[in-house]
């Protein structure tokens, strides 16, 4: 036996250790931070959450054996890709950029982006009331891309890996303001921690960043699972499931087309 | 000439012909039309990236020498904090570091107005402070360890003869002691400047925008994954390999020990 | 003062890191656990590719040789963070595609087996270095006289090579191992949760930054300090019966 020869066969060895996935299991992509009232983990490590929620109810409507996976949302649109997700329900907008790598079902939530700053500062949501100041985002976002497009330049970017490190720094001033969801920056602001800050204003929209709502991305060329998530969604949204989920959450309609 | 006659074998031929022909197929084959787009920002990156590694290298090695002269030398309440805080360094992950000081200490300033009015809030504020102190604490950390190999490595004899001579020991540490502890820790000197250069994307996690923190970049703004990840492998190859030869050339300046 | 102490979180500390919820105890162990599953798994992995590549670079031809030397430089030049993303994203992909073509349809890569295979090729060219030398450091007449008797390759391996180069071996297989702990905090990153991010998420969700962190730096300095113990141990039984030698390598 040579060397070359046991190379192979131990690296055989370790691909079949890795076994063969059950053909029929989804496994669905979640960021792996906390992401509040969307998706967050309790000590005990269990994901809960609105869009926690809709996930279960989606599959369970389109009859799908879903596992929920954490990822690291950086690099959610690979791991989609390199198939260790096979469908990304992560609160990612439906915008032309991320459709030339991936593909995306109906939208399943619609809501505005903000910035939020400290209460006494006179922050504005435009790039004159921005001027000067450091606006921290979250990576591989739409507001990334916005705040790239409209603001850079006059407006120092920070970037982080998750939302929630953006709220810490701006707590901490390190930062004076943020711009992310809606629902998830009023969330922040009603917390305990963050009080130090309010909302100051929708920012103005550009359809083409900011994309047509929140959908779930999926392999280019994956129809059938496609075509059966558009069927739970609107599954969901006929029969009240969807109503009833989001009124445990939110008190008006995150569903404006 | 002479320097290229290893290359020149048959197979070492063959294989950089196949080096070249992975290298064209690269080339034609995957997107690199982002580059003019980014290449003011890279430059900015890579700039911060040799800032950071030579500023952290610098302030860690005159760190260390007091470590590893506490270490080989000190009374016990010297050696035992020196001992202590190497031990802590070269136990915890680097990344862990950068976390506590940045999201630790970071978040405690704040809360204090004195602190968060002063001249020096401007710098607290932002991230490369606490990056440039991580950094700092662990190359003094590793190379500390080192120094204390290095000074005690130093013949006694030498530090006997010149105290025979009556030089004071200012004199002594200056002349003799620390010049021959760091031709010692020469050495090693290279490798951990490569593996601190290979320390400096961590930054990244705290916002320092670094050279790998604009290959996040492109990843997040144009989806192309591999390509920004290969030449930025390619780009820390380069660097490394230039801190290889600086070393080689400056190790060749200094004389041959006599022994 | 007050504020201080508050912040520190010195009074709910305890309670914070108790091991049933709320505590966030329990995801620190769980964190640990997948931490030293990988360390060890890309520890072994790392061993057997530096077995091998010791072997290619001292008896192989020309060609594996050079390949082994392009494999060393590059893992050892080019960031861990870089070559994990590079090895997570491209290896899992590589993987998937030679499954579909075997017919395996495809294969499902847990956060454990990515984070072994990643870190154990970074682990290999290290280790295939440390027993490189050690391997020399074996005395030429012992594998000559297994040799001599006809003794099979991979007997004398087994019987000669591996026993009388573990002595040689071991100070720097004992810092690798402690590369390896550290390094799984890298898989942070990519977003698997080990030690290091089940405690950025405690911190994130509780604020309490210094309680978690610090408790962190406690484990894995533990980790450390046991390692350091434990291989002391080994090395003296590895010396056992052996003349005294210079502290040997790393």
């Amino acid at each position: 036996m040579t060397f070359k020869s046991i190379a192979a066969a131990s690296l055989l060895a370790l691909a079949a250790s890795l076994g063969a996935a059950s053909a029929e299991q989804i496994k669905v992509g979640i960021a792996a931070e906390p992401y509040p009232p969307f998706a967050s983990a309790d000590a005990a490590g269990n994901w809960t959450g609105w869009e926690v929620e809709i996930i279960g109810a989606v599959c369970g409507a389109a009859k799908l054996d879903c596992a929920i996976t954490p990822v690291a949302w950086d690099g959610i649109i690979p791991s989609l890709t390199g198939k260790q997700i096979d469908v990304i329900m992560a609160s990612m907008s439906i915008t032309d950029e991320r459709m030339q790598s991936i593909d995306f079902s109906d939208m399943y939530y619609n809501t505005p982006a903000v910035i939020v700053a400290a209460k006494d500062s006179d922050i504005k949501p435009t790039p004159e009331g921005l001027a000067g100041k450091i606006l921290g985002i979250q990576a591989s976002t739409t507001h990334q891309a916005y705040a790239q497009a409209h603001f850079e330049g006059k407006t120092e970017l920070k970037v982080y890996q998750t939302q929630d490190e953006a709220n810490q720094d701006l707590i901490a001033g390190r930062i004076d303001a943020t711009q992310a969801d809606s629902i998830a920056l009023a969330d922040f602001v009603n917390s305990e921690a963050g009080a130090c800050c309010e909302i100051k204003g929708a920012v103005a929209n550009d359809p083409a960043i900011l994309g047509a709502g929140v959908g779930a991305g999926l392999r280019k060329g994956d129809e059938d699972l496609k075509a059966k998530i558009n069927e739970g969604i609107a599954a969901i949204l006929a029969d009240g499931t969807y109503d009833k989920i989001t009124s445990k959450y939110f008190t008006t309609s995150i569903y404006s087309k | 000439m002479t320097a290229l006659r290893p290359l020149l074998v048959p197979h070492r031929i063959v294989m950089m012909l196949v080096a070249l022909g992975i290298v064209a197929w690269c080339a034609v084959s995957m997107r690199w039309d982002w580059i003019p787009r980014y290449s003011g920002l890279a430059l900015e990156g890579l700039w911060r990236t040799i800032w950071l590694l030579v500023v952290s290298s610098v302030l860690g090695m005159l760190l260390a020498i007091p470590l590893g002269l506490a270490q080989a030398v000190g009374p016990w309440y010297l050696s035992a904090p020196a001992k202590a805080f190497c031990t802590i360094i070269r136990g915890t992950p680097l990344l862990l570091q950068i976390w506590l000081l940045y999201y630790g200490l970071g978040s405690l300033f704040p809360q204090f107005p004195a602190i968060r009015n002063s001249e020096l809030w401007p710098y607290l504020r932002q991230a490369w402070p606490y990056a440039v102190l991580a950094l700092t604490l662990s190359f003094a950390g590793y190379e500390g360890e080192v120094m204390r190999g290095a000074f005690s490595g130093v013949a006694r004899g030498q530090i006997e003869a010149a105290r025979a001579f009556g030089m004071p020991r200012r004199t002594i540490f200056r002349r003799i002691w620390l010049p021959q502890a760091i031709r010692n820790a020469l050495p090693t000197l290279a490798g951990e400047t490569i593996l601190q250069l290979k320390a400096t994307p961590l930054v990244a996690t705290i916002t320092v925008i670094d050279i790998y923190a604009v290959a996040s970049r492109v990843r997040q703004d144009t989806f192309i994954v591999y390509e920004p990840l290969l030449l930025l492998a390619v780009i820390y190859m380069v660097i490394a390999g230039a801190i290889a030869l600086a070393f080689k050339r400056f190790e060749l300046r200094i004389p041959a020990r006599a022994r | 003062m007050s504020h201080l102490v508050e912040t520190l979180g010195l009074a709910s500390s305890l309670q914070l890191l108790s091991l049933s919820p709320p505590g966030w105890g329990a995801n620190l162990l769980r964190g640990l656990v997948n931490s030293l599953q990988i360390a060890f798994g890309a520890f072994g992995f790392g061993l057997v590719i530096g077995l091998f590549g010791a072997y290619g670079k001292l008896y192989g031809g020309p060609v594996v040789r050079d390949l082994l030397a392009v494999y060393t430089t590059v893992i050892r030049a080019v960031p861990e963070l870089v070559l994990i993303l590079i090895l997570y994203y491209i290896g899992t992909d590589l993987i998937n595609q030679m499954a579909a073509a075997l017919g395996y349809g495809r294969v499902e890569i847990n956060g454990v087996v990515a984070g072994i295979w990643v870190l154990g090729i970074v682990q290999g060219a290290y280790a295939t270095e440390i027993l490189r030398g050690a391997i020399l450091a074996v005395p030429p007449g012992q594998i000559e006289a297994a040799r001599a008797y006809g003794m099979p390759p991979f007997m004398l391996m087994r019987r000669v090579t591996i026993p009388a180069m573990m002595s040689f071996a071991i100070p720097g297989l004992a810092n690798l191992w402690l590369i390896a702990t550290k390094d799984t905090a890298l898989l942070a990153v990519v977003g698997f949760n080990e030690l290091t991010l089940e405690t950025k998420q405690a911190a994130g969700s509780t604020r309490a930054y210094f309680t978690f962190f610090l408790a962190a730096g406690a484990i894995y300095l533990a980790v450390t300090l046991i390692s350091g113990v434990a291989f002391k141990r080994i090395e003296r039984w590895a010396r056992k019966g052996q003349p005294s030698l210079r502290s040997g390598g790393a």
